[in-house]
């Protein structure tokens, strides 16, 4: 009987492509608003991500996330290598520093200090140059979006140049040569991000009397990470995080203290209200029009699980094909938008599910009108005229 | 093919109706809308249901059809008592062994002529290019070329329109057929063509049809007329041999 479902479903036209807009209408949004919120968030963790050598961060008991730092004594590095189980501890400075363009205009960057001796933290990708030429006096590496954006040179006339190699810059009234150009996962704020040496950064940021932002950390082979990071507060009384669990710190601290979840959540409601608005109340039309048939055909001995199948079937078969072009068309624009713009957008598996299951919900929502209406048919009604 | 659809067992008469009653609404709104019919119908027989609007013709057609519940009297279609069946069952007996035909054809209009037909046959399980098969051959019975069985209902006329539906009426080969007001959205002369094949083809000696109509235009087709009149059956007529049989 699906073959006559179908055919009284797309024999309606109208109604049928009025459906499908609105599921499509309904997945897009859903989709599009979920893939940018992912990014956002994703983008909260950035700088953990890219640095991916070390498998402890060590910081200030009261840091709330990434961004909140605190900073630590110099000494703390030395503490925490003495723990067990540590196979090396190294610093890591970040923090925000003002750089100086060429037409005398400000622009707030990340600065983010390496570990002289070993540049553990680097970026994960260099574009030009390498990442031992920060040994060079007064020498940093500049991200490619930076570089090309906000960091740009303005040339006579107005017009942006990228920073190149050999360029310089002025960070905090201390000249700065750029040594090369590396990419990073775009942060949450969307800085230009520099890289220098530890010792450099700590000159070029304001003086104050600790700065060490991280202390980061390996654990030797075969040792428990969560073990070591337990010794480590023990030790120290500073609180040792996993990767994981300070990306997960972050994560929480934003949905709980932003208006994003919020914001996002809503835009996700109203894709669910416009779906089950639209396709609902189009669904059901539908199914009212064509009342009379079930009718004839529960007359003619169909029973009401057969209905109940015809009706679930054409629910989902628009609800399949709203939901196909939802996403294709979200990810075609996720596609084009990235590559043009620096819009945060992912679209990992989870969220395709979860956008599948909010169009199903919408489409059991629209159809369980429909079969309420028809499983209370009489059969006589083919005899009214 | 669908042979193993029907039942095996013959009875004597394929509806006998005694005392049915049936009301709709309660209390002051209630409306008695079948008051103690007597009726029975013989397989092989045209039967013809006659009477003025209101009486209760589609309320009996309804109820001997198994779409309606009686509240009174006992009523044995083909040997079954619906009131004594779970919906369900009465659905698929239904499905089985009964064959509509409506005043307004009631086809569905985003199907095919012949798929139209099979719908039937697909309802009892048969696989739909069999059932197809089927229901082309039975539209040829009804003097549909290749052209039309592949139109959409709304590409034909009344008459072409009425002729599909005693087609899948008869499809699925049911031992009962109701046709209510068959003719009434017709002209006379295709109300007469479209009477001539219900009786040419409907009428066979283990099946009894059933017609609602207010059209004595046709009534020369029927065996026997059935005059109803505020919920009862008020006489009877052989229209062969027109005696009152029963008043």
């Amino acid at each position: 009987m699906g073959f006559i479902a179908l055919k009284m479903l797309i024999g309606d036209r109208a109604k049928y492509i009025g459906i499908i807009i609105g599921l499509t209408f309904a997945s897009l949004l859903i989709t599009q608003q979920a893939a940018i919120f992912t990014g956002i968030m994703i983008r909260t963790f950035s700088f953990l991500t890219d640095v991916g050598l070390p498998d402890i961060w060590v910081v200030d008991p009261q840091v709330q996330y990434i961004e909140d730092i605190k900073p630590l004594r110099d000494t703390e590095v030395l503490r925490v290598r003495g723990v067990e189980g540590v196979q090396w501890a190294v610093p890591l400075y970040k923090g925000m520093l003002r750089a100086r363009l060429s037409n005398g205009t400000f622009q707030t960057c990340v600065l983010l200090g390496l570990d002289d001796a070993t540049l553990i933290g680097g970026p994960p990708a260099m574009i030009a140059g390498q990442l031992a030429d920060l040994r060079q006096s007064d020498a940093v590496i500049v991200d490619d979006v930076g570089a090309t954006g906000r960091l740009a040179r303005i040339l006579p006339g107005g017009r942006r140049a990228p920073l190149r190699i050999g360029d310089s810059l002025e960070l905090n009234d201390h000249r700065a040569f750029v040594v090369g150009i590396c990419h990073v996962t775009r942060t949450f704020q969307s800085n230009p991000v520099i890289y220098t040496t530890y010792t450099r950064a700590t000159t070029f940021a304001p003086q104050e009397r600790k700065l060490m932002s991280f202390v980061v950390a390996k654990a030797k082979a075969g040792e428990d990470i969560n073990t070591v990071c337990s010794r480590i507060e023990q030790v120290t009384g500073l609180k040792a995080y996993t990767r994981d669990a300070f990306k997960k710190l972050t994560f929480i601290y934003f949905l709980k203290y932003t208006g994003m979840p919020i914001n996002f959540l809503t835009a996700v409601v109203l894709g669910v209200i416009v779906g089950i608005t639209i396709s609902g109340q189009t669904f059901y039309n539908f199914t009212l029009d064509n009342l009379r048939y079930f009718g004839t055909l529960k007359a003619m001995g169909m029973t009401d699980g057969r209905l109940l199948g015809m009706i679930l079937l054409q629910a989902i078969t628009v609800g399949a094909i709203g939901y196909g072009l939802g996403v294709g068309i979200a990810s075609v624009w996720g596609s084009i938008a990235v590559s043009r713009t620096q819009i945060a957008f992912r679209l990992p598996w989870q969220l395709l599910v979860a956008t599948g299951a909010a169009v199903l919900l919408i489409c059991l929502g629209s159809a369980a009108l429909s079969i309420r209406k028809v499983m209370r048919l009489e059969p006589a009604v083919v005899f009214r005229s | 093919m669908v042979a193993d659809l029907t039942s095996n067992s013959r009875p004597e008469e394929a509806v006998i109706c005694r005392g049915v009653t049936k009301t709709y609404g309660r209390g002051t709104a209630a409306v008695q809308a079948l008051r103690g019919v007597d009726l029975s119908v013989r397989p092989g027989e045209l039967m013809m249901l006659v009477g003025p609007s209101g009486c209760g013709k589609t309320t009996l057609i309804s109820v001997l059809a198994g779409v309606l519940r009686r509240d009174g009297g006992d009523c044995t279609v083909l040997d079954c008592d619906y009131n004594k069946m779970e919906a369900n069952k009465t659905t698929r007996f239904r499905g089985r062994n009964v064959g509509f035909v409506f005043q307004a054809f009631n086809l569905i209009p985003s199907l095919t002529a012949s798929e139209n037909v099979a719908t039937p046959l697909m309802i009892n399980g048969v696989r739909r290019r069999a059932a197809v098969t089927a229901a082309e051959q039975m539209l040829d019975k009804v003097e549909f070329d290749e052209r039309m069985m592949r139109s959409l209902p709304t590409d034909l006329s009344g008459g072409q329109q009425q002729r599909i539906a005693i087609a899948r009426a008869l499809v699925h080969h049911p031992r009962l057929i109701v046709c209510d007001e068959p003719t009434s959205a017709l002209d006379s002369e295709t109300g007469r063509r479209v009477m001539e094949l219900v009786r040419r083809l409907a009428v066979d000696s283990e099946r009894a049809v059933i017609v609602v109509t207010h059209d004595a235009r046709i009534f020369d087709f029927a065996d026997r007329i059935a005059y109803m009149d505020d919920g009862r059956i008020t006489h009877v007529v052989d229209a062969r041999n027109p005696t009152i049989e029963k008043s």
